[in-house]
């Protein structure tokens, strides 16, 4: 626990030499400033191998779907890097690490020594190798096709649909479709191709992936599923489509979509332990070299390679705890991992295991499906607790839901309003008749309605003769109208005759 | 018989009202001439005479001779002796920081003042501070950081009812200060939104048009969020941004760390939501965002008022017309309590006490060398920390608060009370802090006294004597020029309100609260005049920043934030949240109101608050006593189960003293610049308690 009467820093298990950190993405970048937040004085320096500033991927969407420019999503002033006694190498990559020598070589020559180095490189776009995939002038894509992963790429794809009329967006996962989504935005006809039968498979089962096709369908995206492209056709360094089994698909641009691979060269030639990421235990750190963390995409823990910004940046906080002993005692246990689609039009959440059906005993399914109104809800629960949800549509539970996911917290008995917002908070009209003698008409003032009906009884007769005896509805005036259909009710029930 | 105008003695929203004497009790009647409540008046304060009437009410000086004897009464002049004697003589054995002062948030301008002059001149500490660093200090330190100038409201009240929309933050009026719900009921009719964010559903949230339920401690993200979010959607006021502001680009780079997915998962509230919030707010021509405690009772309350002021001033709010940021100030003479020198780094008109300027000011003033002006002492929490310690205060004079049912962590200050070797306590009832002291002073209350109190809005109003005071009470005016003369303290001690106001206006001109412009004619008069009021020729400042902020270059500060979470998270041994607060019918820490019998009886005790789903796991029944334990002690209150509360948080009010005090769990982390604790949230563990708790184990 922080008191925050004790908050001398403590320092006893911080790293003794310089942290050198090998790339300045969402991981590396959010890991220079939490040291910085934690330690004033440890020297650090930081590789980037763009010589961008740090910018915020999840935006990238925005920026392809015009609602962000792309100077507005940085997420570190390069300004800061000085003022704050970071040595920040922007735009130089790092070429070798020496773990004997305890340094790394950069492309311009240079050689820094670390006492801890810390990979954060994260992970580059994959390209299946099809045949057109190295048919551009300079041995890599041909014009018109690229990779949609960085900044750069970001710029090319805007570029590249400037004037452009078609686009096949090849692969239907999470970055694809707000990919396609952003293209569509910008007036150009959109196909998705997909290797699998649904869309976003890894997150969503088939019925909500057949919900998404549609909704997607309505924005003006068509989905081809169970389609491999078998090579891009290309002209003059130029693509002209893909391939596919059934024919061609022509378009003007190709955007590579295909998912991403751990950026684990250095590390491997360094002679790490390296699986699909770099191997860490739960300090992050290398399980060959303790002077080697990695975090991030770049990273695999407990069998894990995460590949959202959540993860990466709880990693980031919990090794700036270790490195500068703030924290000696944190620990990176595994994140549960929360998937949101940013593309207008389509809400959508998806956690945990989502492929549940309703054949495992153990497994309790809560489902609703509105394909009409691209609605799907699914909410997977095992000993009372969420698994897996998938939100599409509609989030309004989202909220609830992540919270009920990410701490593993016991499920309200009001299984509705998991997936209906106010379903669960609904209000009963405060009708005069309905209610209680004992019900609390002003709370300002504490008048109950037994009061009120006593009153009337002893002759008021009119709302102002009520509230000046009573006091009801002189604090903050909001029970008025709850009075005037009381002493209505009243007088209405006088008037009856009684026989 | 006349009817004295006057004004409520509880919030700060300072209700007009006029007493008129007569057998018993002063018949109260609620004036119409007062913007605040428009003749609108809360339970409380229909009752508020009968505090006059008190049956334990203090008439004479009490004084135990040792530490184990009890309480007996005594003379003014032997309690005054003995004080003025042990204060000296700790003071000649210790240092003068051996003798410490801590005030109120309910003490007029004049009292406020007086005190803070009695602590640096007369007893020559450092060592002052008050209860208001419990209440609004983290709006106010980001107040100052933002626009220069730290004042509740932007304008007056009355423009929140002509407002297109106001979100209001951790804050519930509805139960806190009923009359101002009036004015968001206006906006409501003229078709404004009301938008609430607050983790408990409470009576203001059930008329929101928007209600946003982070979970605790996670308001600073929610703002980011929303910011981003304004960013996002081409939201912003960007020729405001570039012309009344400095410093966007940095918090627009914070906040890129802030999408909605992100935001959503930290606070647990939905992106329709969060995005439908902005959209509300950016809609209209004019919006306000007010911040109450529940935004600022936390370990980084600064931070946190400071990320909506940044949303406040993205969007153009604060110096236009109608709209702005505010804080919604809690005690009565909040706002003026802390302007006039009860604050430890403070003296008279929002001065720093570090600032050679202001020293040498308030020194002419008070007709000394500003060397022998102290420096910044401990903030309050620190202060009670240290009483009866080796390196703190020997003794302590208590005007005007409670701290033992009030302050974080209250077992251990209730402990560092004990350990003084003298405790003087001024009030008019025997509060539970009262009862520890050595010395007992009984004052005159409320409408017993006059002087000025300045409200929410920043307006400076006359409360009038209305009644005559008991015999044996004494106001703490003449306490303080009683023990300043018997401690040969240089410099004037006036014992008449009037008298004291005139040295505050000398001592506030040309600081930021100044009130050199006002005068009890003037207020009387103009039905109360806002600060600053640099003349008297100058009509006062109903909406300040309208042409520059009172910064070195005009301009509004942009703060860039980061979201930290609770300072005490929950886990496996303490799995809930605590958030503590208020009930209608109780006021602070209830040494009034639980003493005034329609208001005992319409909320007689403490409760916690739990949500259906909660109890059910725990086994406990609606009405079951439940003890909390938290890792600084346990309470024992009553079960009350409703479906407004999260079901991962429960809400204790901590009006009361013993057993069931809110404030033996608080955890006191404090805020790094405003000093202020972590009221709001910490991590508590519940079970059933007596009999039928060891039936469900």
């Amino acid at each position: 626990m922080k008191d925050g009467l004790e908050r001398e820093p403590m320092k006893a298990g911080a790293v003794a030499g310089r942290i050198v950190v090998v790339g300045n993405g969402m991981a590396g970048s959010r890991l220079v400033t939490a040291i910085r937040d934690r330690d004033r004085d440890v020297p650090l320096t930081v590789f980037g191998a763009e010589a961008e500033q740090p910018y915020n991927r999840v935006l990238l969407s925005n920026v392809l779907a015009g609602v962000a420019e792309p100077g507005s999503i940085g997420l570190v002033d390069p300004a800061w890097y000085e003022a704050n006694g970071v040595d920040a190498r922007l735009g130089v990559e790092v070429v070798a690490i020496d773990r004997e020598r305890k340094i790394v070589r950069a492309a311009d020559g240079s050689e820094t020594p670390y006492g801890t180095l810390v990979l954060a490189t994260g992970s580059t776009a994959f390209v299946p190798p099809v045949p057109g995939t190295r048919d551009g002038k300079d041995g890599g894509l041909p014009d018109g096709a690229i990779a949609f992963r960085t900044m750069d790429d970001c710029r090319a794809i805007v570029a590249a649909a400037e004037g452009a009329r078609t686009a096949v967006v090849v692969g239907g996962g999470l970055l694809g479709i707000e990919a396609a989504r952003g293209l569509v935005g910008r007036g150009l006809d959109v196909t998705v191709v997909h290797m699998a039968g649904h869309l976003m498979e890894r997150q969503l089962d088939p019925g909500a992936g057949r919900v998404l096709a549609r909704t997607l369908r309505r924005l003006g995206i068509d989905a081809d599923l169970d389609a491999t492209v078998t090579a891009l056709e290309v002209a003059d360094g130029r693509v002209r489509g893909v391939r596919l089994a059934e024919g061609t698909r022509e378009a003007d641009v190709v955007v590579m979509a295909c998912g991403v691979r751990p950026d684990v060269a250095l590390a491997r030639d360094a002679g790490l332990t390296v699986e699909r990421g770099v191997v860490v235990d739960a300090t992050l750190t290398s399980v060959n070299d303790p002077d080697v963390r990695a975090l991030g995409e770049c990273s695999q823990h407990d069998g894990t390679v995460y590949g959202l910004v959540a993860p990466a940046w709880e990693q980031a906080e919990i090794l700036a705890d270790l490195l500068t002993g703030a924290d000696p005692d944190a620990r990176f246990t595994g994140a549960r991992q929360i998937t949101r689609l940013k593309a207008t039009g389509v809400d959508l959440v998806s956690m945990g295991e989502t492929h549940h059906g309703d054949d495992d005993p153990e497994v309790e399914v809560v489902r609703f499906t509105d394909a009409g109104r691209g609605t799907y809800k699914k909410v997977a629960i095992r000993d009372d607790r969420v698994v897996g949800a998938i939100l599409l549509g509609e989030t309004g539970t989202a909220g609830t839901l992540t919270m009920l996911y990410d701490r593993a917290a016991p499920l309200p008995s009001d299984r509705l309003g998991l997936l209906f917002p106010g379903v669960g908070a609904a209000t009963e009209a405060d009708s005069p008749v309905r209610m209680p003698d004992a019900a609390t008409v002003c709370q300002c003032n504490n008048v109950s309605k037994g009061r009120i009906r006593a009153c009337w009884e002893d002759g008021a007769r009119t709302v102002e003769e009520v509230c000046a005896r009573t006091r009801a509805s002189t604090g903050c005036g909001g029970c008025r109208d709850t009075v005037e259909g009381i002493v209505g009710w009243l007088a209405d029930q006088d008037a009856v005759p009684t026989g | 018989m006349t009817a004295t105008p006057t004004h409520c003695p509880y919030c700060a929203l300072q209700c007009g009202m006029t007493l008129t004497p007569g057998d018993g009790p002063p018949a109260v009647a609620p004036r119409e001439d007062v913007p605040a409540n428009r003749g609108g008046l809360c339970q409380k304060g229909w009752t508020a005479a009968d505090l006059l009437t008190v049956p334990d009410r203090l008439t004479a000086p009490l004084m135990r001779p040792r530490r184990d004897a009890p309480l007996e009464p005594c003379t003014w002049d032997e309690a005054l002796d003995r004080i003025a004697a042990e204060a000296a003589a700790l003071r000649a054995a210790h240092g003068p920081d051996a003798v410490a002062v801590f005030g109120g948030g309910g003490l007029t301008n004049e009292k406020a003042y007086q005190l803070g002059k009695f602590a640096r001149i007369g007893l020559g500490t450092s060592q002052i501070d008050y209860n208001g660093r419990f209440c609004m200090s983290s709006a106010a330190a980001a107040s100052l950081r933002a626009f220069g100038m730290d004042r509740g409201l932007p304008g007056p009240i009355t423009d929140l009812g002509r407002s297109d929309a106001v979100l209001l933050v951790g804050g519930n009026p509805a139960e806190t200060m009923p009359p101002f719900m009036r004015h968001l009921s206006d906006m409501r009719d003229r078709g404004g939104a009301l938008i609430v964010v607050d983790p408990r559903r409470t009576a203001t949230a059930r008329v929101a048009d928007l209600h946003l339920r982070p979970l605790p401690g996670t308001d600073l993200a929610l703002a980011n969020g929303l910011l981003h979010l304004a960013i996002a959607e081409g939201l912003v006021d960007e020729a405001y941004i570039a012309s009344r502001t400095s410093g966007f680009e940095a918090v627009r780079m914070a906040v890129n760390g802030y999408w909605p997915g992100r935001v959503e998962r930290i606070t647990g509230v939905p992106e329709p939501h969060l995005r439908e919030a902005v959209r509300l707010l950016a809609g209209g021509e004019r919006a306000h965002i007010l911040t109450g405690r529940g935004g600022e009772q936390h370990a980084n309350g600064v931070d946190t008022v400071s990320a909506f002021v940044n949303l406040a001033l993205a969007l153009g709010l604060p110096g236009r017309e109608g709209s702005g940021y505010g804080c919604i100030t809690g005690q009565g003479n909040g706002q003026g309590g802390r302007e006039h020198g009860q604050k430890a780094d403070q003296l008279p008109g929002y001065r720093r006490i570090d600032d050679p300027g202001a020293r040498a000011h308030v020194a002419a003033v008070w007709g000394v060398d500003p060397a022998v002006l102290p420096g910044p002492g401990r903030s309050a929490y620190e202060l009670l920390d240290a009483l009866g310690t080796p390196d703190g205060p020997k003794a302590l004079l208590l005007f005007g608060s409670n701290p033992v049912v009030s302050a974080p962590r209250a077992a251990a200050v209730a402990d560092r009370l004990d350990a003084l070797d003298l405790l003087v306590v001024a009030d008019f009832v025997p509060s539970e802090t009262a009862r520890r002291a050595d010395v007992v002073l009984p004052t005159t209350q409320w409408a017993e006294e006059s002087g000025t109190m300045t409200n929410l809005e920043g307006r400076v109003l006359r409360r009038r004597r209305a009644v005559a005071a008991p015999d044996g009470v004494r106001t703490d005016l003449e306490i303080i020029s009683a023990l300043a003369g018997r401690l040969a303290a240089p410099g004037k001690w006036s014992t008449d309100p009037a008298e004291v106001f005139e040295e505050l206006r000398a001592a506030s001109a040309g600081g930021p609260a100044d009130y050199a412009g006002i005068t009890y004619g003037r207020i009387e008069r103009e039905g109360g005049v806002f600060w600053p009021c640099p003349s008297e020729d100058h009509p006062g400042t109903p909406r300040p920043y309208l042409d520059r902020f009172p910064t070195p270059d005009g301009r509004a500060r942009f703060v860039p934030v980061e979201h930290r979470g609770p300072a005490e998270d929950v886990d496996a041994a303490y799995p809930v949240y605590l958030t503590t607060g208020r009930v209608l019918a109780q006021y602070q820490s209830g040494a009034q109101t639980r003493r005034v019998a329609a208001l005992a009886e319409a909320a007689p005790a403490p409760f916690v608050e739990l949500h259906p789903d909660l109890a059910e796991r725990l086994g406990i029944a609606d009405g079951a006593d439940v003890r909390l334990s938290s890792r600084r002690g346990s309470a024992t209150v009553r079960a009350r189960l409703t479906g407004d509360i999260r079901d991962d948080t429960v809400f204790v009010p901590f009006h009361w003293a013993g057993e069931g005090s809110a404030n033996l769990l608080t955890n006191p982390a404090l805020d790094p610049v405003s000093r202020m604790p972590e009221f709001k949230v910490c991590a508590v563990r519940l079970e059933p308690a007596g009999p039928a708790g060891e039936d469900a184990s």
